[in-house]
């Protein structure tokens, strides 16, 4: 039991000898204002090795577009997305996209952007791929650590103020992550949005990303805590697709997933483009339908007979 | 460029050119139409493409219609590729302190002529204040224009007939604008022959 909970602990801080230099270089010439300065010296860094430059922070946002405030930085990281999970009377659909860029250039679109945790977590990845990947997976870890050490399985409430608490420990150094922990624990199905700044909520529905508005106008239109597993299974896979046309940022594949009292199911990886093509034949073929039974009844209501 | 997003590319084939451009108009990442077209006649031999800011395709189309019409009138005969290519880098350079964000590339064929009894498929392309390149393979401009070489120059061969030039620039287009965000929602594709031009749009991905 001991030698299993050494393996899994992490390692030892690795301690840099520049990190001993910061150590010694006042709080101030860290640049930033918000009493980051510490940090190293907290443990709130540990193993993470920080730049050998006065401000990290502005280092980071001069080189890389990670903040936004810098589009046109050299480094493009990988972004932008479509993400939703909303809770229903079957449990949570979490449905995404599958398009990364960087930059205006497409770097992949088989990416996975739910990240299975556990059998009964799932976190999803917006904003920086790495971020997202990255944190999840060492949520994961902690929350194996906490299942060993309490014989018991972790509330989602507790697992997202993990990933909360951790990502606050690096506010303003460029972290870019918006994730929803979706799962089953004993109150039931719950969905908690943490992002990069350390925000965490609670609630029924979520759409995160470049195409979030896209993805919520489909999804507030079809919504109903009543929906059958069907139902909600389409109206997640629908928003994916209605945000996966408009955003540029967004599309390629969708990939949706159950979440139900016995954990998560994974239930299908659906080509966003073929599905938009099904769609508008379908609504094509509706309006048909329509205009034939708009002239039927017409030519029946009609005082005068309608020579055809 | 990448407000409106959008691209062109043209190929020379035996005989024949090709014009081939996307149909998206976006506001950066937001996609508004399906529909807009960025390739335009100047004759049924001559074709040339505008991908760049949207205001400035109508607005420079508009412009070298009248300059071409004025050319028509006072030559009395149609215009040639090379000219074209000629009045359109002046007209671009006009505008040298505040050009227009055009990138364009032009593709056609001359008339033969007791002087120039065999000439060749022309394609030309030029960058915002006129400065002219005329490949003697393939042009290519816009947003997806890096990725376009990247395909173009793994697909083209010299001497390719009409429908198989039809079929290089086709999958060129296709594939390179799914590597770019700001390109793609439909595709339009012009082979201009001798005695005809086919025109047709292409079934592409919408995402």
């Amino acid at each position: 039991m001991n030698s299993v909970l050494t393996q899994l602990q992490p390692a030892a801080p690795h301690r840099m000898q520049e990190d001993d230099e910061f150590q010694q270089a006042d709080s101030a010439s860290w640049g930033s204002m918000a009493g980051f300065g510490n940090l190293s010296r907290s443990g709130g860094v540990q193993g993470m090795s920080i730049p050998r430059v006065s401000d990290p922070t502005a280092f980071l946002d001069l080189h890389t577009d990670n903040m936004s405030s810098n589009p046109d930085a050299k480094i493009k990281i990988a972004h932008g997305t479509t993400t939703l999970a909303f809770r229903f009377k079957g449990g949570i659909i979490v449905a995404v996209d599958s398009r990364a860029t960087a930059g205006s250039y497409i770097a992949s679109g088989t990416v996975k952007k739910v990240i299975e945790i556990n059998k009964f977590l799932l976190g999803t990845m917006a904003g920086g791929a790495a971020d997202c990947q990255y944190w999840c997976t060492y949520l994961g870890m902690q929350c194996r650590l906490y299942e060993l050490r309490n014989k018991e399985r972790i509330s989602v409430a507790a697992a997202s103020k993990l990933l909360a608490n951790m990502v606050y420990q690096y506010k303003g150094m460029g972290l870019s992550m918006g994730t929803m922990v979706c799962g089953w624990d004993k109150t039931g199905p719950r969905i908690f949005y943490v992002d990069d700044d350390g925000q965490r909520l609670n609630g029924d529905l979520f759409s995160v990303g470049s195409g979030s508005t896209f993805a919520y106008g489909v999804l507030d239109q079809g919504y109903k805590w009543d929906l059958t597993d069907e139902e909600a299974q389409e109206l997640g896979r629908r928003s994916i697709i209605a945000a996966g046309h408009r955003d540029a940022y967004s599309g390629n594949t969708c990939n949706v997933y159950h979440v139900r009292q016995e954990g998560w199911e994974f239930i299908g990886n659906y080509d966003v483009n073929e599905l938009w093509y099904e769609y508008e034949a379908k609504k094509k073929a509706a309006r048909e339908e329509a205009v034939a039974g708009a002239s039927a009844a017409a030519t029946a209501a009609s005082p005068m007979a309608v020579e055809q | 460029m990448e407000l409106n997003g959008g691209s062109v590319v043209a190929m020379i084939g035996k005989d024949c050119v090709a014009i081939a451009s996307d149909l998206r108009l976006g506001n950066q990442q937001v996609g508004i139409a399906s529909n807009f077209d960025k390739v335009f006649p100047v004759n049924d031999k001559l074709y040339y493409g505008l991908p760049g800011l949207a205001t400035d395709v109508y607005t420079l189309r508009e412009h070298l219609r009248f300059r071409v019409n004025m050319y028509r009138m006072k030559e009395e005969r149609e215009i040639t590729p090379k000219t074209f290519t000629h009045l359109l880098s002046s007209t671009l350079y006009e505008k040298r302190f505040g050009p227009f964000f055009i990138e364009p590339v032009v593709a056609g064929l001359t008339t033969p002529t007791p002087l120039d009894p065999n000439p060749k498929p022309y394609i030309s392309t030029m960058d915002t204040i006129g400065c002219i390149t005329t490949p003697k393979d393939f042009a290519v401009a816009g947003t997806a224009a890096d990725k376009l070489y990247g395909v173009a120059e793994g697909l083209w061969e010299p001497d390719l007939e009409p429908e198989d030039l039809f079929e290089t620039i086709s999958q060129t287009l296709l594939n390179a604008v799914d590597r770019d965000a700001l390109s793609g929602w439909g595709a339009v594709v012009h082979i201009i022959t001798h005695d005809k031009v086919i025109t047709r749009t292409l079934r592409a991905r919408m995402d």
